[in-house]
């Protein structure tokens, strides 16, 4: 067997091994995934919560129809008194009764949003019912398009986010810590005593990175497609493996460059953190760059993990093809070459 | 036509800032030879001893190893000589059998002597083993087999006992005679001096910087013309008697022991064999210790 195939496998066996190291940069990011996109699963289909006091035949007759009953949710209130407190603590969004044919609507405005919402729609529901009883048919109808995707789900922005973060810190720890670790067991210095060739070193490590990224992605892609949580793949998602190899290929100069001017690996960790971490923050790994400020906006320009983060969006969940991979993919491994430069001329193979 | 010397270093010079770590070190390893480089610690062996391997780029002087240069980085050299560093410098998570392997592989070779290494070392045993759960010997060991499987001409072996109790440094001395047993060039650091008097077949003693004396260590300590110390348990002959019997010799008694200090003890063993005063009989000659002590006028600290 080759030194090249043979280091991989080294390594490869090393991971594979090291239960720590599978937890962090696998079983944590789907943990992640799995979390948040339950929790932010319902969040785009708001419903709004009604207690009724008495008859109130017009609510009555609106939540017949299977659309309104996907928004509204009603409840029956034991008396106008109970209603208002339930309206009062929050527990519904507001209570309605109806006099004749005057619809009275108790609302909190404790949330102003939702106190808009129930406002709005209780509005649009009389003057449906106004416009019905004309008996003709309406003037004018609405239509509405969503321009993302009609099936835009938070997981849509939630799994790039999370994968590129996983991708990022497997790829600069993985690479930070082996190197820092080899050199301060000698395990370098042993290795330069072989005939096998610096390039053969390496290369087995950019393997082994690859490899992981890639099933960090895979594993990111079957938990994130299930009917549970409803990733639709557009066309040109295949597009994300390359992207995904640019991204490891950077995050794996990172972590060389940490590497090498670090003299422990508690040091080295400590020096991967505090770049992955704010990165992704600020590069909108975990928060979405469009429901950001607008200095972090701007921020994010200057932070590799953004184009890692937005190419992989863009091709897997915005339905772009291969035209918003470029751009990524360029400035990825743009930089993964100039750190790669700096990491290889302060590189030491020995601690002194 | 003569056989060259494997190792030749000539007039060897490293520098670290003010301290002279290795300042004019010569010396010559021979085919097949097992030689020791002895010295406390902070003397200048691992220096030398990485400067000769191509670890370290020497200030001046001269290093040839199989009639190579070994720095810089010498890919025709390196198949051709193993070294176990200090340090047990291992793959993380692999078994025994695998770090062999991969060592293996690194060298081009196939891991068909895998199995055999493990057996030279006593390891067979521990061949599925992960090296973390290794014990210091054992670890030990298994970094020398890593550093025989390509069938190296010459083996550096740097503190090889460094850190290890005294059954596991036995153990290894016999992995290392079997080595050196199969025709090997073997050179070894150590700062124990039984290690290199019972290993080695020359020493080179070195201190702060510089080798004092080489030769083999049985013509160290018989060149130092050290007295033999004679010892018996106390009762059977009174010192006085000793004395009057044995009018060159110094002799000593504090109630337990008889101690008789000769250049020649055999008339003394003669004398106390006719008293039937053998018992608990100890002749200890000079040790290494002792040539140390009279080159550098100071006793030997490890």
């Amino acid at each position: 067997m080759s030194a090249y195939r043979s280091l991989a496998r080294a390594m490869l066996r090393g991971f594979l091994r090291d239960r720590g190291s599978l937890i962090f940069t696998v079983a944590l990011p789907v943990l992640f995934l799995v979390l948040l996109g339950s929790i932010y699963k319902g969040s785009s289909t708001p419903q709004v919560k009604v207690a009724e006091i008495g008859r109130v035949p017009l609510l009555d007759q609106a939540v017949k129809s299977a659309q309104l009953r996907a928004v509204l949710k009603v409840s029956r209130a034991a008396s106008q008194a109970a209603a208002l407190q339930e309206v009062r603590q929050g527990d519904v969004d507001a209570a309605v009764s109806q006099r004749g044919s005057r619809l009275i609507l108790h609302y909190s405005i404790a949330d102003q949003v939702t106190s808009g919402v129930v406002r709005a729609l209780f509005s649009s529901l009389v003057q449906a019912a106004n416009q019905e009883a004309t008996g003709k048919p309406p003037a004018f109808t609405l239509a509405t398009a969503q321009v993302e995707d009609t099936s835009l789900k938070p997981i849509q922005y939630l799994a790039p986010g999370l994968l590129a973060w996983a991708i990022a810190s497997g790829a600069t720890f993985g690479a930070a810590i082996t190197l820092v670790s080899w050199r301060q067991k000698k395990l370098l210095r042993r290795l330069r005593l072989t005939p096998a060739s610096t390039g053969a070193i390496a290369a087995a490590r950019i393997t082994v990175s690859l490899l992981i990224a890639l099933v960090q992605l895979a594993v990111f892609l079957l938990i994130a497609t299930t009917p549970y949580f409803g990733l639709k793949l557009t066309h040109w998602w295949w597009m994300a493996i390359p992207i995904v190899i640019a991204g490891a290929l950077t995050f794996l100069s990172i972590g060389l460059l940490a590497g090498s001017i670090t003299k422990t690996e508690q040091a080295a960790t400590a020096l991967a953190n505090l770049v992955i971490l704010p990165m992704a923050f600020l590069g909108g790994a975990f928060v979405p760059l469009a429901f950001a400020p607008a200095w972090i906006q701007k921020v994010s320009y200057a932070m590799p993990l953004r184009y890692l983060v937005t190419g992989v969006q863009d091709v897997m969940a915005r339905g772009e093809g291969p035209s918003a991979a470029v751009l990524p993919i360029a400035v990825l491994l743009g930089i993964a070459a100039v750190l790669t430069l700096v990491a290889v001329r302060l590189f030491r193979w020995d601690e002194i | 036509m003569p056989v060259p010397d494997t190792i030749i270093v000539r007039d060897l010079q490293k520098v670290y800032g003010s301290l002279r770590a290795v300042d004019g070190v010569s010396f010559e390893v021979a085919a097949g030879e097992f030689f020791g480089i002895l010295g406390p610690n902070g003397a200048g062996k691992t220096t030398t001893l990485e400067i000769v391997e191509g670890l370290r780029e020497a200030d001046g002087g001269e290093v040839s190893v199989l009639g190579l240069q070994p720095w810089p980085r010498n890919p025709r050299l390196l198949p051709r000589i193993g070294v176990q560093l200090q340090a047990s410098s291992f793959f993380e998570r692999l078994t025994a059998r695998e770090q062999i392997g991969t060592f293996a592989a690194l060298y081009g070779v196939g891991d068909k002597r895998a199995d055999e290494m493990l057996e030279l070392v006593g390891l067979t045993g521990q061949a599925g083993t992960r090296t973390e759960k290794l014990s210091g010997g054992q670890a030990q060991r298994l970094s020398i087999a890593c550093a025989l499987v390509h069938d190296p001409e010459v083996l550096f072996l740097d503190e090889p006992t460094g850190a290890l109790d005294p059954q596991a440094r036995r153990n290894l001395w016999d992995t290392l005679r079997a080595i050196s047993a199969e025709g090997r060039t073997v050179v070894l650091t150590t700062h124990h001096m039984d290690e290199a008097e019972l290993l080695c077949e020359r020493v080179a003693i070195m201190d702060h910087g510089k080798i004092l004396l080489t030769g083999p260590p049985a013509a160290l300590i018989r060149e130092l013309d050290y007295p033999s110390r004679i010892t018996v348990s106390s009762g059977r002959v009174s010192a006085d008697e000793a004395r009057g019997a044995l009018p060159e010799m110094e002799v000593t008694d504090d109630g337990v022991t008889l101690a008789i200090t000769a250049r020649d003890p055999g008339p003394a063993l003669a004398w106390l064999s006719g008293r039937g005063a053998l018992a608990g009989l100890a002749v200890r000659g000079g040790t290494l210790e002792d040539v140390f002590l009279k080159l550098t006028g100071r006793e030997y600290r490890a």
